[in-house]
Parts: C-alpha cells; sequence; structure tokens
C-alpha cells in the first residue's frame, strides 16, 4: 500500500471528493440524522454490525473526514472528536476508569487539565497522582494496582517542559497500563506520540490544528495496539458493556474497540459532540498546519532570542534555548523545532506582567495558543489562577511569568510591539515599589 | 504478527470483488460474537455467507443452514473466511484445497489474529489467494470508505470520484 507524506495525507487524508455530487472540498453536513433502508439496516448499526451514521451526536460524515485525517497524521488506528480538548479528555479516560480508579499525570500540565484532572474528575470518583514526570523512579512509585494510565504532554504549555515520551511509554508498558499524551502543543507536524510508544494520544484541536482561533474543538487517537486483555485492569473494554447490552467491544472489535466505544458509548452518554463546522474549520486548518508550524517556530525562536537579550527580562523558557534542559528532548522528539507557546520572567514582577500584556497593541491579550496571531497572558492572574501557589510554580507560571504564543505575523512587528510593552512594563513596576 | 504481512489495496479489493458466495468455517448463531458481525454485514454488502459449525450443523444462522463441515455446504463457494485458530486454520485449508475444484474455491482467508504460514504455503502451492490476519469486513468496510465513517484511518488517499452503484 502506498503510504503517503505527511502534507499529502495533511490536505487528502479522510477527504475524496464526495462520490454523489463529486465536491472536491468535504462538505459540511449540517444535519443530526440519517435515514435508514429498513428496520434490518437500523438493527444492524444499533448493533455495531455495519458502518454507517444514526444520529450525528455520535458520528458525523464532516467531523469522520476530521476524525480520520488526525488518525493518519497522528499514526493512530482511529480517532474521535470532541466538542474541546476539554471533552476530548474526559472521553479519553471515560471507557476504562470507574469509581476508585487513579491515574498518574505530569505535574506540570497545563493548568485547565490539573484542575480538570483533580477538582471535576474527583466528583466522578476518579482520582490522580500527580508527580514530576521527569523523575521516571518517581512515575514507578505512583502506579499503584488501581492505576489506570500514565498522562503527560510531549510538551508542556506553557512552561516548556518536555517528556521524555519513549522512557514514559516504557515505564507504562512494565506496568501494563495506557500511556497518553496531549500532543496539542506540538502537534504531529513536530512530534508524534505513538511512534514513540504512546496509546492514546489527546488533542485540543481549538489550538494549533484548527490554527486561526475559529474552532473549538479536541480529539482523542487510538494507536489501536493496546492489548486491554493483558490484565484485569480494563474491564470496561474487555468485559461485557453493560451500556452496551453486553457487547465486549475488545473481543468484538478488536483494534478498533476503544474508538468504536468512544462514539457509540462515549459520545452518545456524555454528549460532548464536535460541531460540524467545527470540523470544516478544522480541516481547512489541517491542510496548512506544518506550513504554519514551521513559521510559528522560526517566528518563536527570534522572539526568545530578543527576549532573552531583553533587560526587563529575567529569564526565558523556551525548549529551543541553549540554556534549557529539555532541549536535547525536544531536538530528540520534535526534530529541531521547538512550539511557538513559551514562557518568559520579568524582573518586575507580578505588576509587570499585568503592565505588559495590558500595553501590547499587536499581540493580543487572551487565554488561548496557536493562533496565526501572536497571544499574550499573564498566566497567574488568568488561566492558573484556581490553582494552588505551589501548583503555579510547579506548572511554570508563577507570578512574574508571562505566557506567549507567537504567531504568523511579521516578527519584526511582533518584536517591536513586545520592545514598547516591556519598556511600559518596567516603569509599572517601578511605579509599583 | 501484522509486520510482515502486507497485502496490496488492487488485491484485496479484487478477490473481494470477485466472490459472490462465502463459507465461513467457525460461524457463531450468537448475535454479539465477532463472527457473527461479520456474516451479518457481509451479507448486507450482497454476499451469500454459508455458516459451518460442528456444535449448531442442523440449526439456522441469519437465514441459512449450519452445516458441520466444508465437504457438506450445498452450494459452489469461492471464498473460504476461517474463524478458527491458527492450529485448526491448518486441517480447515488442506479441506478446502482438497475441495477447490469441485466447489469452486479460490479464496483462504484467516480472520483477524488467526496465521498459519504453513498452510498459507500449501494454499499457494495449489493456485489459491491467501490472506491472513485480515477480517473481510473490515477490508470491505475501508476499501469502500465505510470503516471512515466511524474515524478510523482508511490509509486511502484519493483524487478519484467513486461511482455510485446503480439501483
Amino acid at each position: 500500500m502506498t503510504r503517503y507524506g505527511f502534507e499529502t495525507r495533511m490536505i487528502h487524508a479522510g477527504s475524496e471528493p464526495e462520490p454523489v455530487t463529486g465536491a472536491r472540498q468535504t462538505p459540511i453536513f449540517q444535519n443530526t440524522s440519517y435515514v435508514f433502508h429498513d428496520a434490518d439496516d437500523a438493527a444492524a448499526l444499533f448493533n455495531l454490525q455495519s458502518f454507517g451514521f444514526i444520529y450525528s451526536r455520535l458520528t458525523n460524515p464532516t467531523v469522520a473526514a476530521l476524525e480520520e485525517r488526525l488518525a493518519s497524521l497522528e499514526g493512530g488506528r482511529g480517532a474521535t472528536c470532541a466538542a474541546s480538548g476539554h471533552a476530548a479528555q474526559l472521553l479519553a479516560f471515560f471507557p476504562f476508569m470507574e469509581k476508585g480508579d487513579r491515574f498518574v499525570a505530569s505535574n506540570r500540565l497545563y493548568g485547565g487539565s490539573i484542575t480538570q484532572f483533580s477538582k471535576t474528575f474527583a466528583k466522578f470518583g476518579w482520582e490522580v497522582d500527580f508527580v514530576d514526570t521527569g523523575d521516571l523512579d518517581a512515575v514507578r512509585a505512583a502506579i499503584g494496582p488501581a492505576t489506570k494510565a500514565l498522562f503527560a504532554e510531549s510538551l508542556a504549555n506553557p512552561g516548556g517542559v518536555v517528556s521524555d515520551l519513549e522512557a514514559l511509554a516504557r515505564v507504562a508498558k512494565d506496568a501494563g497500563i495506557l500511556f497518553i499524551v496531549d500532543n496539542t502543543m506540538a502537534t504531529p507536524a513536530l512530534c508524534r506520540p505513538i511512534e514513540w510508544g504512546a496509546d492514546l494520544v489527546v488533542h485540543s484541536t481549538t489550538k494549533f490544528i484548527s490554527g486561526n482561533g475559529t474552532s473549538m474543538g479536541g480529539a482523542v487517537i487510538d494507536s489501536g495496539t493496546f492489548d486491554w486483555a493483558q490484565n484485569d485492569r480494563y474491564g470496561g473494554l474487555t468485559g461485557p458493556e453493560p451500556a452496551y447490552h453486553g457487547l465486549s467491544f475488545y473481543e468484538s472489535i478488536g483494534e478498533m474497540a476503544f474508538t468504536a466505544h468512544y462514539h457509540a458509548v462515549g459520545l452518545r452518554d456524555l454528549g460532548a459532540t464536535m460541531a460540524p463546522m467545527n470540523a470544516f474549520l478544522t480541516l481547512l486548518g489541517l491542510e496548512t498546519l506544518s506550513l504554519r508550524m514551521e513559521r510559528h517556530c522560526d517566528n518563536a525562536a527570534t522572539v526568545a532570542a530578543f527576549l532573552a537579550a531583553h533587560p526587563a527580562v529575567a529569564w526565558v523558557s523556551f525548549a529551543g534555548s541553549d540554556r534549557s534542559p529539555f532541549k536535547p528532548l525536544a531536538d530528540r522528539y520534535f526534530g529541531g523545532r521547538y512550539g511557538s507557546v513559551f514562557t518568559f520572567g520579568l524582573k518586575g514582577g507580578y505588576a509587570a506582567g499585568m503592565a505588559l500584556v495590558e500595553s501590547c497593541t499587536l499581540l493580543s491579550h487572551l487565554a488561548n495558543i496557536g493562533d496565526t496571531r501572536s497571544l499574550i497572558l499573564h498566566p497567574a492572574s488568568t488561566t492558573h489562577r484556581q490553582l494552588t501557589d505551589a501548583q503555579r510554580i510547579a506548572a511554570g507560571a508563577g507570578p512574574e511569568v508571562v505566557r506567549i504564543s507567537v504567531g504568523l505575523e511579521t516578527v519584526k512587528d511582533i518584536l517591536a510591539d513586545l520592545d514598547q510593552a516591556l519598556t511600559r512594563a518596567g516603569q509599572a513596576a517601578q511605579a509599583a515599589e | 504478527m501484522e509486520q510482515d504481512l502486507a497485502y496490496s489495496d488492487p488485491f484485496l479489493a479484487d478477490i473481494l470483488g470477485r466472490t459472490r458466495t462465502i463459507a465461513m468455517v467457525g460461524a457463531s448463531a450468537n448475535w454479539n460474537r465477532p463472527s457473527h458481525f461479520v456474516m451479518k454485514y457481509m451479507q448486507t454488502k450482497g454476499f451469500r455467507v454459508l455458516p459451518v459449525n460442528p456444535r449448531d450443523a442442523g440449526g439456522e444462522i441469519l437465514g441459512e443452514a449450519v452445516v458441520a463441515t466444508l465437504a457438506e455446504v450445498a452450494a459452489p463457494v469461492d471464498f473460504v473466511d476461517i474463524f478458527r485458530n491458527a492450529e485448526a486454520a491448518g486441517a480447515i485449508t488442506d479441506e478446502a484445497i482438497a475441495l477447490a475444484a469441485e466447489k469452486g474455491i479460490r479464496t483462504i482467508w484467516m480472520q483477524l489474529g488467526v496465521r498459519n504460514d504453513a498452510a498459507a504455503a500449501r494454499a499457494s502451492a495449489a493456485g489459491l489467494d491467501v490472506v491472513m490476519n485480515r477480517c473481510p469486513k473490515i477490508e470491505f468496510g475501508r476499501l469502500n470508505r465505510e470503516l471512515s465513517w466511524g474515524g478510523f484511518d482508511s490509509g486511502i488517499v484519493s483524487s478519484r470520484r467513486r461511482r455510485m452503484r446503480p439501483i
């Protein structure tokens, strides 16, 4: 079978000409439900005995095109899209987590993930153990009999922390548990975690994958290679599923079990479905992913070097910096690119951080990353304000920290805006003293 | 098991395109068994599927009479789908080779997880096409893009407009 290159699949995977009309671009199937041929056809669809569409909460042709494309780009068997990255994370854990089950996660995750895992998941009786995933012994020690998964970000938002994916995959494999990687910041253009041993990959497609700040979305990509029957931890997939008239997904559908379960049970009962319009806009974004990532990363490297040399800046946490402890891992896993989201610290502390984001006139002060536009944020006062001081510092979001998502504008314009805003931030810090 | 078994899409499409009748060895009457899923699906796609299973012989699965052995299948059969383990697949393959001329058998297909290289070599030497460790439902669905509807990677990239089947 011809295996096409990444850029070819970025444009074509999942999107052949629509056979009824010949439409070349993937149509937006803006409809809720699908006609059955007859009662027998309907029964076969509901029994998962045939492939087809029932109701757009479960599957939709436009969303399916995006799912196939993401599965192809990440090197997975299948993918399931969801309404947002947070919805995708909930969906990812849903098939195998029961009340009292645990998972181990990096303590340097995106703050929103830390809150979701430690506060909201706890309401379902799902418990998380946060550890420094750079310490493999700590990871091993945290895995107990009720642990179902290990979760890390390939490139953490926003601290510039890079996970040693291959080493973590080995720890998870030795323990017989799933290794789940959030690949939002790196995107499959820089890193494909399944190639390093990840079992599941999750994304907020809202970020670089859609790329234009238009569409909320998330995805779970299943490698299709995890052996659910190797131990008794995964009864939700290997045993009879009470929410699907006793079907054993792993036995009946094998390597397709996880993706089928996500659609047939997860989306059916959690309802966090991606809208077809958002899937369409995300497909459009994906067509240029590798080109955008190249420029995002180039611009980011220029901005990081500028900031590192600026007198108002105390430090820059950019994985591409020669001084970053994560550069060797980034070189290994991201092929010499370092993403475009990073943090830096201002000598003027909290007051300077607030003043900087308020003084920008080209960079946008908002809570998102991975837009064509350059974005800037003071995490301690916004995205990470729900966390404790210790959690903020562990997540690389202390009081002096500013997060930047470098966009695709002319890079000298980005530098000029930062330069004038840094001057104002310095003045504000002096006034606050 | 996957790495060293590569079948081209045209090879699989040719087999599935020429096949009319499938003898399914190990067909189950239980609705949630994988073999039942495959039989039901292939029937809806216009294939006749004849179940072979000594345990259920004399009964009926999805409207077709169940027989105990391949030799007892009454109609011509061009495709033998083996839903048994790798060891059993050897004897079934030999039986299929012996019956090939009489029944019109051209394809030996071993299901996902089933691989018997020695049996495959014997079948190939007898002029039969062999596919191992694959599911005809998944391959038919994949080649016709139905698998893609569920979010799965078909591995197919094409700028060609597929022709719709006439009504």
